[in-house]
């Protein structure tokens, strides 16, 4: 069922591609973010498909932007994909390991551990005066392989990102088919059955973690390069708690769900703040409530409900 | 035949109770033994330790002439001996098939050399792809009509022909079944265990099974040990066993004139 909607999906990034160059720039804008924060919920629904939700991917998530941001601003480093392979890997580093501890964990135990880690990083960055404290700081326009683009470059990084898009959620697909990647469902049902057909939990567990805050820093690094501006709020409980609310608006069913999910989060804020900057919250509020009344397995059951209808 | 199986002095302390109190026996290849037992006399303790889900205080277990005293239960189970659970452990949110595929996938990641190295085609110690053996492991353990299934609303006696069909995913050399037919109407316990032992007796498994029913243990046993206070009281053929003064007073609770 999940490879018809992969191919599809994948059309519609190939199209988003060649026609990028006819979009306005604020979609743009708009689509590259939303991947970005795509990026993070998908190594979040990894997770959830095992049991266990982190309230603090915004750990991963800051440590990537600020891995590019760093490399950009100190070291002079300006290409767009290493940068991007840079926050990857920090994030991937400190996550193998936190992982050794993190995998000991679950419920509201992995939960709150993972929330107090990413307020660790967030306390350590507002008190970084070399690193902009509270403010952060701006970023300039990453080259690509070696070429500065100017005006052009935000339809580059759109392109890289719609790639990195593609890549990620096929490379996700195949590992979520394979023995050790189609495990997830059995250690949330059964934890001790997975031991006792000699497989160990923590491992797999481990290696989940990683995957996901790989994901998250790459999600990371793209945001800051699509922003041009850092800062410690990256970090901070509440960004978790948006990734944690678009996983709950997308839904663990499929792979391509993170990403319907984030755009249509990230376009329900611009609405909400610029229609109601004083209450916007309670919009995304309401929306959450209706998710959860409505469609208890995310926006992505709208297309599997319908195509599970006897013909 | 050889002994497969070997336990040496096991001893098991939970605060003032002794539930494992100096137990040293052997078991023999493709032999099928009962344990038996009021409860609280040990047998499940003495399961939880053969597959390492507890430790003993004391003593060592022996397999195939290696010490796995201190291995973890997945080390235990990749060596070779498997288990079922009195309370049947499944992926309760997965059908029948899914669930055997799952544990079949483990079975195949475990035969791994390294962690980049290529799955093998065939699942070790089967004929067959992924898909074909979990066919023939419902085949073999009458699951066919329950293969799509999900678990969590499969009737007791089918989730524990499933827990068995799993245990045996690995090709173990020695199962330990923790009460194969409890909670299963009497009417059924015997077309159960009529299959569990069809499909042990001819891949030449070894078995141990806790079981309190006496008819099942007498039919299926060619071997019991009597657990009491968690020592063994009698190891003996199973009529020998049952007709046993200490057995008939601390187990079946049958009074000797």
């Amino acid at each position: 069922m999940t490879s018809r909607s992969l191919v599809i999906f994948s059309i519609i990034m190939v199209a988003l591609i060649a026609l990028g160059g006819f979009l306005p720039e604020w979609a743009i804008f708009h689509i590259t973010r939303s991947l970005g924060l795509g990026l993070v919920v998908l190594g979040l629904m990894l997770m959830l498909r095992a049991g266990l939700v982190s309230f603090g991917q915004a750990l991963y998530y800051c440590l990537g932007a600020y891995t590019a941001g760093i490399l950009m601003h100190f070291y002079k480093l300006h290409e767009a994909v290493l940068l991007l392979g840079a926050g990857t890997l920090a994030s991937a580093l400190l996550a193998a390991l936190l992982g050794a501890l993190m995998a000991n964990y679950r419920g509201i135990f992995f939960g709150l551990l993972s929330l107090a880690f990413s307020m660790i990083l967030y306390g350590v960055i507002v008190k970084s005066a070399g690193l902009g404290s509270t403010d952060g700081f701006t970023l300039t326009s990453p080259t690509f392989f070696g070429m500065a683009l100017g005006e052009s470059s935000r339809y580059a990084l759109f392109i890289i990102a719609c790639v990195i898009t593609l890549v990620s959620v096929w490379g996700l697909q195949r590992y979520l088919h394979t023995p050790l990647g189609s495990l997830a469902p059995a250690i949330r049902d059964n934890e001790i059955r997975v031991e006792y057909l000699g497989q160990s939990v923590r491992n797999a567990i481990h290696i989940k973690y990683v995957i996901s805050a790989a994901l998250a820093g790459l999600g990371g690094a793209l945001t800051a390069l699509t922003v041009g501006h850092i800062d410690p709020e990256m970090a901070y409980w509440t960004t978790s708690g948006e990734f944690v609310f678009i996983l709950i608006l997308s839904g663990s069913l499929s792979v391509i769900a993170p990403f319907l999910g984030a755009l249509l989060f990230e376009s329900l804020r611009t609405y909400a703040y610029q229609e109601f900057p004083y209450v916007w919250q309670m919009v995304l509020g309401v929306a959450m409530l209706l998710v959860i009344s409505f469609l208890p397995d995310g926006i992505w059951s709208l297309f599997r409900s319908r195509k599970s209808k006897p013909a | 035949m050889k002994p497969i199986l070997e336990a040496r002095g096991l001893m098991k302390t939970f605060g003032a109770v002794t539930a494992a109190n100096d137990i040293s026996t052997s078991v023999n290849e493709h032999s099928i033994t009962g344990l038996i037992g009021a409860n609280g006399a040990g047998k499940t303790t003495f399961v939880n330790m053969v597959t390492g889900y507890l430790k003993p205080s004391g003593g060592s277990i022996h397999f195939a002439g290696r010490d796995i005293t201190p291995l973890p239960p997945r080390q235990i189970t990749r060596l070779g001996i498997a288990r079922s659970f009195q309370i049947p452990q499944l992926y309760d949110t997965l059908t029948v098939r899914e669930n055997l595929i799952v544990a079949l996938g483990i079975v195949l990641r475990n035969a791994k050399a390294s962690f980049f190295s290529k799955l093998p085609a065939q699942v070790p110690g089967h004929d067959g792809s992924l898909e074909t053996v979990a066919d023939n492991l419902m085949t073999q353990f009458s699951l066919t009509d329950y293969g799509a299934r999900v678990a969590r609303v499969l009737p007791q006696g089918v989730r524990k022909q499933l827990d068995i069909a799993m245990a045996m995913a690995g090709k173990p050399q020695v199962l330990l079944l923790d009460e194969p037919t409890s909670g299963v109407a009497a009417e059924e316990k015997f077309g159960i265990m009529d299959m569990i032992m069809n499909v042990v007796r001819t891949e030449k498994v070894t078995v141990l099974f806790v079981e309190h029913d006496m008819d099942i243990v007498s039919r299926y046993a060619d071997r019991v040990l009597a657990f009491y206070d968690g020592r063994i009281i009698a190891d003996q053929a199973p009529e020998e066993a049952l007709n046993n003064p200490d057995v008939q007073r601390y187990v079946t609770g049958k009074r000797h004139a």
